[in-house]
């Protein structure tokens, strides 16, 4: 029981911090302090657009899909057909980076490749579809499509490298991570 | 919002789906929906607090008279700054760097800004450290800072 106080203490230090420091924020400077809770608030609201259907996703995923079809599709020899379906996956996806890690560990979790992984995320993060139509309205197709295909050789590029340098105790980590949060 | 349609959309017949099928696994979904949700909870809002603390001190208006067009190498290293540590929303961002261009920010510079916005997260950080531990972390940020500012010198080099 204790311990489990002192766990729950450990994973909301970080937010007891920003309390305390948003709290002094309001008491030193209100109009700041209100600014940084409506901002606060419009990033909750953001997060609530997406996040839920993408966990209620992930939750099937993780009870549906069986780890010998993750590992044939995007495990160590998916090879075209696991690099294909993380760039789909990234690019089909919604929201924040931060909406991609749980979903990156799920994969992980089953027998995904790292390295499909990690495209999974670069994509996520730089190549959404739904943006880039955003990108063009707003900055060109000129501009929109150096960085895609810039992007598309970066994603590649850092997933590799990320899997060459990271070694076989960091990966071991990664997959343990991986199953200690979709647990 | 559209997003948001589709996505809730999806994850709605997929329930039906797997309802139909099996009540007992559907149920087990939605609890390893909601543990996994849990577990990065406390992160989460301690993100969401920061992220209004950073966007109340840097304004748009400050972030165009620092990188604008004159600004050079110095304007794109901060251009870059900016981007790791804010996270907004990519359909405010373009926006935004549009305003930023129209406001004498210079190409290199947003390219720069909108490169590691996406590529690179601080503050998301902690969320990240939970599932691929700190040096993947690292190196993945890192990469994608050095990758952000090769962006900005390509489309700086093309546009301007």
């Amino acid at each position: 029981m204790k311990n489990k106080s002192i766990e729950l203490m450990k994973r909301y230090r970080f937010f007891a911090i920003m309390i305390v420091v948003t709290l002094a924020i309001l008491v030193v400077k209100p109009d700041m302090g209100v600014r940084v809770y409506s901002l606060a608030f419009n990033s909750v609201f953001e997060m609530l657009g997406v996040l839920p259907p993408i966990f209620i996703l992930i939750g099937l995923l993780d009870v549906w899909v069986k780890k010998e079809t993750m590992v044939k599709y995007m495990g160590k020899d998916s090879g075209i057909i696991g690099v294909l379906l993380g760039f789909f996956l990234g690019s089909a996806a919604a929201g924040p980076l931060y909406g991609a890690f749980p979903v990156a560990g799920v994969f992980l979790n089953k027998g995904s490749r790292l390295a499909n992984v990690f495209i999974i995320v670069g994509a996520w993060a730089s190549m959404k579809i739904p943006l880039l139509l955003f990108e063009v309205a707003a900055m060109g197709w000129q501009f929109t499509l150096i960085r895609l295909v810039m992007d598309i050789f970066g994603v590649l590029v850092i997933a590799y490298s990320m899997e060459k340098i990271l070694n076989d105790d960091d990966e071991r980590q990664i997959y343990e991570l991986a199953r200690k949060m979709s647990q | 919002m559209i997003m948001t349609i589709i996505f809730y959309g999806l994850a709605v017949i997929g329930l039906v789906f797997s309802f139909v099928k099996s009540r007992e696994k559907t149920k087990m979904a939605l609890m390893k929906a909601l543990k996994a949700f849990e577990n990065i909870l406390p992160q989460f809002l301690g993100i969401v607090l920061l992220i209004g603390v950073i966007l109340s001190i840097l304004s748009p208006q400050q972030i165009s008279q620092l990188i604008g067009e004159n600004s050079g190498w110095v304007g794109v290293v901060i251009a870059t700054v900016i981007g790791s540590i804010t996270l907004i929303p990519g359909f405010l961002a373009f926006p935004l760097a549009a305003a930023l261009l129209e406001n004498g920010a210079g190409y290199m510079q947003i390219g720069a800004f909108v490169s590691s916005l996406m590529m690179v997260g601080i503050v998301t950080m902690p969320v990240e450290v939970l599932y691929f531990g700190k040096k993947a972390t690292l190196l993945r940020n890192g990469m994608g800072l050095v990758f952000s500012i090769l962006v900005a010198m390509v489309i700086g080099g093309i546009m301007s």
